[in-house]
Order: C-alpha cells, then sequence, then structure tokens
C-alpha cells in the first residue's frame, strides 16, 4: 500500500533542497581544483616539472624567463616558520592559563577579547607589520630591510594565536575531570598537572590546531604582500625580503599580464603547488588526529 | 558508637565537618582508622562516604567554596592533615587514592607508573626501574605487562587499567591508601582480582575503602563505618557490624531494607 501524501512530498522537496546544497558545495571545491589543474597542465607543457622544481630562480616575467618554484616556496616556509615559532607556545600557554587557571569571570573577558584579534582585517596588520613592527625591529637588527620576512611572519604569529589557543583550550576543557584528579592526588602540583597530564590528553585536538595554524599562516596573502616585499629570493636569512606563494599570485593578478599566456598560467601553478601543501598540512593533521584518537 | 580498643592507630578524623559551600555535607564525624587494616565505609548514595574519603587527600581543596571544620590527624606525626596550614601537595605525597573509573594518563605503562617519582623530582633512572617493578607486582599486573611496559596504558582491559592505577598510587609508597569505590566500572573477574589485591595490600598498607557493595565490605574490610546523612551511624570490627549492629538503621541497611 503505498500513498502518496501531500506531507511525503514536503518531505521529499526539503530532502532534495539540503542534498543540492550539499552538493553546490563539492560542486565548487571539484570546479576550482579542475580548473587549478587545467590550467596549471597548460603551464607544464611548456615548462618542465623538472625546471620547476629545481630551478633556483624565479623570475617569470623577464625576458629570459625562469621558472623556478622554490624561492616562493621558502618565502612562503620561511615567514609561516617564524609565525608558528611565535604563535604556538604563545597559543599553548594562552590556552592552559584559560583552561586551567583563569576563574571563570576572568575567561568571560579575555576569550571575546581573544577572538577580537581574529577579527581584525588582515589588511591593518600587515600595515601594522610594515609601518610599526619594522621600524621597531631595525633599532635592533640593523641589518633588517625595510621589507623582510621577520616582521610579518611574527605579526602572523601573532594573527593566528586566537585560532590556536581557541581549539586548544576546547580540547584542554574536553579533559575530563578525573584524569586531572588521578594526576593531583599524586601530589602534582597545577602546572605538573596542566603540562604532563592535560596537555598530553588533548593532543590530538591541539595537533588540529597546529594544522588550522599552520594552514592559516601559508595561506596569508596580505600581510606578506604588504610587508614582506616582492623580492623572490631562495633565503632562509629572515631579515632579508622575500616573496611568498600568495604574494607571487596577488602581484600578478593586480598587473597587466595578458590571458593566456604563460606568464598568466604561473600563477596557477603557484595556486596549485599552495593548495598541494596546504593538503599535505591537513592530511597529517587528520592522521595525527586519527592515530592519537582520545580515549575519554 | 561502640569503642573498639587499640592503640595501634594511622590516622583519626575528630569532630570533622565539612561543607559544600553551604551545604553542610558531613557534620561531626569522628572515626579511627587503624593500622594496616582496611576500614570500609557504607551507606546509601549520598550520605557522603566519598565526600568523607575525598577529606583524607583534600581532593575538594581543588573546588571552590569547599570548608573543613575539625581534625583528621595522621599519626604518629600528629599532624592535622585538614588544616588550611598544611600544603594539600604534602598530604597528597603520603596519602594515595585510586578512583572509581580506572583513569590512567595518556602515558606508557611505565610512565604512569613512574608518575608520582617524577613528580617527586626522582631522576635516577635505576632507583625509577626499581620501583615500577615493585610497585607493578604490588599490584599483580607485573607478568601481564613486563613485555610492554613502553606500550600505552589505554592498551590495557579495564580491570587491568584498575589495577595500574593501584600500582600507580603505590609506586610512591603512600602511608594511606584511599580506594573510591574502585570496583564499579569492572566487570566480576576483574572485581575479584582487586578485591585480592587489597587483602593482599594491608599487610603493608592502611586502607580505607568506600563500597556500595555490602558483600565486598564484608570480603575485604576489618572495620566498617556505615554512613547516614552525612554522620557516622555505626563503627565496628565488620563482623560484627554485619552480624550483629547494634544499630537498626544499619540493621535495616545492611538487609537491604532501604538504601
Amino acid at each position: 500500500m503505498k500513498k502518496v501524501t501531500p506531507q511525503k512530498v514536503r518531505e521529499r522537496v526539503i530532502e532534495a533542497i539540503l542534498f543540492l546544497s550539499a552538493l553546490s558545495s563539492i560542486l565548487i571545491t571539484v570546479s576550482i581544483v579542475f580548473i587549478l589543474c587545467y590550467e596549471s597542465w597548460g603551464f607544464f607543457k611548456e615548462v618542465s616539472v623538472i625546471e620547476f622544481l629545481t630551478e633556483k630562480d624565479w623570475m617569470p616575467l623577464f625576458a629570459n624567463p625562469k621558472f623556478g618554484i622554490l624561492p616562493l616556496v621558502m618565502g612562503t616556509l620561511l615567514t609561516t616558520g617564524i609565525a608558528l615559532i611565535v604563535a604556538l607556545p604563545l597559543g599553548i600557554l594562552v590556552a592552559v592559563y584559560l583552561s586551567e587557571y583563569a576563574p571563570h569571570k576572568i575567561r568571560e573577558i579575555i576569550k571575546p577579547v581573544l577572538e577580537l584579534l581574529a577579527a581584525v582585517p588582515t589588511v591593518v596588520y600587515g600595515y601594522f607589520a610594515l609601518l610599526f613592527l619594522t621600524p621597531i625591529l631595525q633599532k635592533f637588527l640593523p641589518d633588517l630591510s625595510g621589507f623582510n620576512a621577520l616582521s610579518p611572519g611574527v605579526i602572523m604569529g601573532i594573527m593566528i594565536i586566537p585560532y590556536v589557543s581557541s581549539v586548544s583550550e576546547d580540547a584542554m576543557i574536553a579533559v575530563p575531570m578525573h584524569i586531572r584528579e588521578g594526576s593531583y592526588a599524586m601530589g602534582a602540583t597545577k602546572l605538573q598537572t596542566a603540562f604532563k597530564v592535560v596537555i598530553p590528553s588533548a593532543f590530538s585536538g591541539i595537533a588540529a590546531a597546529f594544522i588550522i595554524g599552520i594552514s592559516r599562516a601559508i595561506g596569508e596573502t596580505m600581510v606578506v604582500s604588504i610587508a614582506a616585499g616582492g623580492m623572490p629570493n631562495l633565503t632562509l636569512n629572515p631579515l632579508e625580503s622575500v616573496q611568498t606563494l600568495t604574494a607571487y599570485i596577488v602581484q600578478v593578478s593586480l598587473g597587466d599580464v595578458p590571458h593566456g599566456t604563460v606568464e598568466y598560467r604561473t600563477i596557477f601553478a603557484a595556486g596549485m603547488t599552495l593548495f598541494l601543501m596546504t593538503l599535505g598540512f591537513n592530511i597529517v593533521g587528520f592522521w595525527l588526529r586519527k592515530r592519537i584518537r582520545e580515549v575519554y | 558508637m561502640s569503642a573498639v580498643t587499640s592503640k595501634d592507630l594511622k590516622a583519626e578524623a575528630k569532630g570533622l565537618n565539612f561543607f559544600y559551600g553551604s551545604v553542610h555535607a558531613l557534620k561531626n564525624i569522628s572515626l579511627p582508622i587503624e593500622r594496616r587494616k582496611v576500614t570500609a565505609l557504607i551507606g546509601p548514595s549520598g550520605c557522603g562516604k566519598t565526600t568523607f574519603l575525598r577529606c583524607f587527600n583534600r581532593m575538594h581543596d581543588l573546588y571552590p567554596h569547599n570548608r573543613y571544620e575539625g581534625e583528621i590527624l595522621l599519626y604518629p606525626d600528629n599532624v592535622n592533615i585538614i588544616s588550611p596550614e598544611i600544603d594539600p601537595i604534602e598530604v597528597r605525597m603520603q596519602i594515595s587514592m585510586v578512583f572509581q573509573k580506572p583513569n590512567p594518563f595518556p602515558k606508557t605503562i611505565y610512565e604512569n607508573v613512574a608518575y608520582g617519582l617524577r613528580v617527586r623530582g626522582t631522576r635516577k633512572k635505576q632507583v625509577i626501574d626499581e620501583r615500577v617493578e615493585k610497585s607493578l607486582r604490588g599490584a599483580a599486573l607485573w607478568e601481564e605487562v613486563k613485555d610492554r611496559l613502553h606500550n600505552l596504558a589505554f592498551d590495557l582491559s579495564g580491570g587491568q587499567q584498575q589495577r595500574l592505577c593501584i600500582a600507580r598510587a603505590l609506586a610512591t609508597d603512600p602511608r594511606i591508601l584511599l580506594f573510591d569505590e574502585p570496583t564499579s566500572a569492572l566487570d566480576p573477574i576483574a572485581t575479584s582480582k582487586i578485591e585480592e589485591l587489597i587483602i593482599e595490600l594491608k599487610n603493608e598498607v592502611t586502607i580505607i575503602i568506600v563500597t556500595h557493595n555490602m558483600q565486598q565490605a564484608a570480603r575485604v574490610s576489618d572495620y566498617t563505618s556505615f554512613m547516614y546523612i552525612g554522620e557516622i551511624i555505626e563503627y565496628d570490627r565488620t563482623d560484627k557490624i554485619f552480624t550483629a549492629p547494634s544499630s537498626k538503621l544499619t540493621e535495616d541497611y545492611i538487609t537491604g531494607r532501604f538504601g
């Protein structure tokens, strides 16, 4: 006995709408990846992958162009590394303070303020790095050039502290009280409990926080475009000017490079590289989370 | 309360009152704790037996608005361990606890047992190695884990995890070992292993155990205290409590008329 009631029809329609909205996000993602692959394919027809990966210069707009992605990758890794050196320890300390030490009232004040830090437009951070932090750093480091990797790296680190701390804190708060009590009952102090028991217990969540931080820093565009300069420099020296993958894409997108040329397609090759790097970190994060899944 | 005459006391509660904020949870409790014996605290849910147990290692200090009054004296030093002048960490260094649910840390079996020593700043590997083995033997777990000391503690079964927690508590050579319903999360076989262990351990350490299970109290303890709504109704030798209790309330509880 089958009967189509208006109620059932409505259910079907709602289901279809929900399915379509889920599908649309997948379609968008797939088409982005497709265009990225398609245009990169065009690029790699003219430039060999080997040159792309081994050439030490990135000068695609010169009369005698060179297409070595390494300087851009290095610039990205350098600024990201500096950002992480700032954000990871500070983010963890903030999370430990908020989850283990801060009285309820203080937490209620600090958390929204931290989240405000994440709401500041990145262009503001960029100019903050260029016009405020760099001159200050130059007083201590006379060799520091006006555009450099250090200053935007540090600022990006500050920028991603809220991401790291808020996800880490959620993970720490979720550690059940009886695990902490087990540590206190052994005569441990608050500090020992936080670092020896709570942080390891929350490890998978903290690892996820790191990955979010890394992905944010790799993909960050504005700060590095403004304050790191535009020199694709194969260097690990944070005092020099570097160009990141994202900053390069901005630079070329803004200029008047004609569509369809190999110069234009460099954007997609750089974008592809960026995509693969972020994807790699996300896979590592996913794997970490699965591997060190808590038992609670 | 009938008198139990013994000069061999490890601890003694005298006129102990405890407050959760404005809730008067323990009312004028006095109780001797015999050295190297098992003292069981029984009573219906909410009677305050766990609250009382947690006074002995100052667990209540972890949460705000809790207040003790009176004394719990630790012998032979004659120190009132609930006095505000005494650092709770000092107390916990000497009085260990095993919890209701096994709560191993996310570390290896070895590091779980070594935790108390590391917290106390012990560095020498040889000392720690010896202690870990001795404690695991003491908790009847050594034979099962000696080949995988460096595996994560979560790989163990629930009963093994609880014995690991006992080993962890033993490693620091405590003067009193507190058990808070240690078998309530375990199956009957794991439970009987823990019970055997408790009976063996009293040769070395004074034990206080909170239990919901009256048969358990009868099996493992030498002395039993029956609590009801924050008070101690009766305290005596376990065999006496279970065969000829002097209070009607105790009798009703142990015969299952309420609780």
